[in-house]
């Protein structure tokens, strides 16, 4: 360990707590109507959107309306996306934007693409500088970085909509929230974002791939495309879908220490603000405060342990003969899979960035990450990723454990729970208790399945000995259906003997299982949040009385960790013992 | 639900048109404009001819050559370290090292015996080239770098440990003094992204360069 590596981590840590206050006051007054200083450019685009959409902004849907536009919505998104993705090689191959000609990915591999972009989990069983064309990788998986995105703010939106609600049970209007988060959100941080990552090396362009003729004289191939574009919404998004098969450990997409520590800022901003927009729009910041406390805490627990171990040097390292401690000129610690310019700080903290989040991009191996390293993904995932979160989607999965904490808080007291003014009953806790247990029984359904199946066990790799088979097969199907993507990625299901996709095949099973896993794990949470927006929103608010608990302060950050550590554990202990714990705790090689 | 249908069919066409057509196309074409250098992967050239990427990581061995016949096996040109020039890290790209078309990761498990194995080799290659220029160089003074690969496969960088020791090798195949080997080495040495951020990294590929502009090239 070093100290620039502590320093790295902390003043991440407080440089993202300083640029999502004032952007979380931004996005409370772009969700509550109000003039926002990017008004005068974007209004007209706005109503112009309206127009052609055909939809009328003030027209308020309750739940049920607003989840059925979402639905449709995504629906008709991932029909076009598997088109897009199916038809790759139909049209004048070889051309300008599928420069190599590459053939389309078979159905089942598609299904699987198409499920995991509209999902925002971007699992990649694909490669992409060897599968996509530059046209699907625009057209398609861009446009779903996006939509994605959008679809998973505006349902945090409208539950907070739902839990200030005063009147009625209106959540406010799909198509108004998602082209505003388009607009006003997501477009001027990924055109930002875009520019300065060209600016530092990422690249842009629609180039044939490079014949270079090395300085020995060796031929090398090098992959080009239109790159920047899809990185920048790729990490504003928490989409995590790289370009490259590396993703974010490709210099392509990464190129400097700087970019990765850019890249990082840039996938916690908006589920950092949305915090602090929820409390603003709650009328009392403390609320957001609050659950800040709680994920930074969280986070900045999960940051340590993975640096630390990561530091320290994997077993296999050490068996072998080499050294892994500080020395002049070399950082030491457990460098496999994981690049120079990043060093180990810096691949362990865009680790627990893009796993806390629902990002899932990765800049190192997370496979070769040690026992105890990698099992902090794992506690990430099993946390249901309810710290900081995916965007939007961070934020209505912790109030629906906040609601559950409130219950057990009020059930200890003795006392009728209430928050925000709000009597909980058994509806509202039934609906949070399932939204919060389905994403488990998902993930642990499915591991079971790939791992008791000899189907299943096909996609595990070869070198893949001992317990690291069951820790990738589990990671597959945590990371799919937590809606993450990141990957221990020696789990395949696509086979690609050559390039350009000639005679590949797909992993029917795997691709199916985890496909099936991430539109279940998306859909049915998003719809028992709505449902809980919907439940309270009709509520009459009365004063807190004396009894009341409150939600701002430190006991209750004690009381949310507790509850999120103890689902968390409850469900997923018996499965991390399996895997990573034992590798954690073992120098035995398997 | 007709409504919906409709809306819903619009929005996926026009959001198309407008995240995956005008988007791309600005943020590329602006790119072109402003930083025309980084958006085509600042590659580098020397008398006219492509010679790599700055970026991207390249081997620097020679093809095995036997009885005037290039050696191959299972149909990838068998190589050896060119000893004139700093290597850059291991690398398990299919079709050979620094393969920039497939960038993949090694995948190789913390507690895997392939691991070791591939761990053991890297130690045992770079201690045969490095250890006639450094006596007493041993498995538990390899830099972590040189033994192990990296993420990308695609590394460009080396540590400054790494590089203090192939040095002395390429110094002496060189005929030049280590104090400007070293020079050169400190020079292509890219430091920490905002002073603290990252690790420092040596440009192999930049080294190199420069290497054969002091001494005379390959070829």
């Amino acid at each position: 360990m070093t100290v620039t590596g502590w320093l790295t981590i902390a003043l991440f840590a407080v440089l993202l707590t300083a640029l999502a206050i004032p952007f979380g006051s931004y996005l409370a007054n772009v969700y509550s109507g109000k003039r926002v200083f990017l008004t005068p450019i974007f209004g007209g685009p706005e109503r112009f959107l309206y127009k052609v959409l055909r939809v009328d902004p003030n027209r308020e849907q309750d739940w049920k309306s607003y989840a059925k536009s979402l639905i449709v919505f995504s629906l008709a998104g991932w029909l076009l996306l598997y088109l897009i993705l199916r038809t790759q090689d139909a049209f004048f191959v070889p051309h300008v934007l599928n420069p190599l000609g590459f053939e389309s990915a078979p159905w089942n591999v598609t299904f699987n693409t198409a499920s995991s972009f509209m999902t925002n989990t971007n699992w990649q069983y694909y490669s992409g500088e060897t599968t996509m064309s530059y046209l699907s990788q625009m057209i398609g998986l861009t446009v779903q970085n996006w939509l994605s995105a959008g679809v998973g703010i505006v349902v945090a939106i409208a539950l907070i909509r739902g839990i200030i609600g005063r009147t009625g049970k209106s959540l406010g209007n799909f198509w108004q929230d998602l082209v505003r988060t388009i607009l006003y959100v997501l477009a001027p941080l990924s055109v930002l974002a875009a520019i300065v990552l060209v600016s530092q090396g990422v690249i842009a362009n629609f180039s044939h791939y490079l014949t270079v003729h090395t300085v020995t004289g060796l031929t090398q191939t090098i992959a080009m495309g239109p790159v920047a574009s899809q990185e920048a919404i790729k990490m504003v998004g928490t989409n995590g879908g790289g370009f490259f098969n590396t993703n974010s450990a490709h210099p392509f997409e990464n190129p400097t220490a700087f970019t990765n520590f850019f890249e990082m800022l840039l996938v916690l901003i908006i589920p950092a603000a949305l915090v602090f927009a929820y409390g603003r729009m709650t009328g009392n910041r403390r609320q957001g405060y609050a659950i800040y406390a709680t994920m930074i805490l969280m986070f900045l627990g999960a940051a340590a342990v993975a640096y630390i171990a990561e530091a320290h040097g994997s077993p296999a390292q050490h068996a072998a003969g080499l050294h892994t401690h500080v020395i002049a000129g070399s950082s030491g610690g457990n460098l496999e899979g994981k690049e120079q310019r990043f060093g180990i700080a810096g691949s362990a903290l865009f680790d627990v960035v893009t796993t806390v989040t629902s990002c899932g991009a990765v800049n190192s191996a997370i496979e070769s990450f040690t026992g105890i390293g990698g099992a902090v993904p794992f506690a990430n995932l099993s946390a249901s990723e309810v710290i900081f979160g995916g965007v939007g989607t961070g934020l209505y999965s912790i109030l629906l454990y906040v609601l559950l904490a409130v219950f057990i808080g009020g059930l200890m007291v003795g006392r009728t729970p209430e928050w925000l003014g709000k009597k909980l009953e058994a509806r509202e806790i039934k609906l949070a208790g399932l939204g919060i247990l389905i994403t488990p029984l998902a993930a642990l359904l499915a591991t079971a399945l790939a791992t008791a199946s000899h189907a299943g066990r096909e996609s595990i790799s070869k070198a893949a000995t001992g317990p690291q088979g069951f820790s990738e097969s589990f990671y597959a199907y945590l990371s799919q259906a937590n809606n993450n993507g990141s990957a221990f990625a020696g789990y395949t299901g696509f086979i690609q003997p050559n390039a350009g996709n000639v005679g590949s095949h797909g992993v029917t099973f795997a691709d199916l299982l985890g496909g099936f896993d991430m539109l279940l794990a998306r859909y049915v949470p998003i719809l028992f949040a709505l449902a809980v927006a919907g439940a309270l929103a009709g509520k009459r608010v009365t004063p807190a009385g004396l009894g009341t608990m409150r939600t701002d302060n430190g006991t209750f950050v004690v009381l949310l960790i507790g509850v999120i550590v103890l689902v968390g554990a409850l469900t997923f202990f018996p499965a991390l013992l399996l895997g990573p714990v034992v590798q954690g705790l073992t120098s035995h090689l398997y | 639900m007709r409504r919906d249908i409709v809306t819903s069919t619009i929005a996926a066409l026009v959001f198309t048109v407008l995240l995956g057509l005008v988007y791309p196309l600005v943020i590329t074409g602006v790119s072109q404009v402003a930083f025309p250098g980084n958006a085509n992967g600042q590659q580098i050239h020397v008398n006219g001819k492509l010679v790599g990427s700055k970026i991207i990581g390249q081997s620097f061995a020679d093809p095995k050559v036997k009885n005037g016949k290039v050696l191959e096996e299972k149909g990838v040109v068998v190589t050896e370290p060119d000893e004139r020039y700093f290597q850059t890290r291991p690398s398990v790209t299919e079709g050979g090292a620094y393969n920039a078309a497939a960038s993949t990761f090694s995948n190789l498990g913390p507690n895997s015996r392939a691991t070791e194995e591939a761990i053991a080799e890297h130690i045992k290659g770079y201690i045969e080239l490095e250890g006639p220029y450094n006596p007493g160089l041993d498995a538990a003074h390899v830099p972590v770098d040189a033994a192990n690969s990296s993420g990308s496969n695609l590394d460009p960088e080396i540590s400054q440990a790494n590089a203090r020791i192939q040095a002395h090798r390429v110094a002496a195949v060189r005929h030049l003094s280590l104090a400007v080997v070293g020079a050169l080495v400190s020079k292509y040495t890219d430091a920490r992204g905002i002073g603290f951020s990252g690790e420092p990294g040596v440009n192999v590929l930049e080294l190199n360069l420069a290497l054969d502009r002091l001494t005379g090239g390959a070829r």
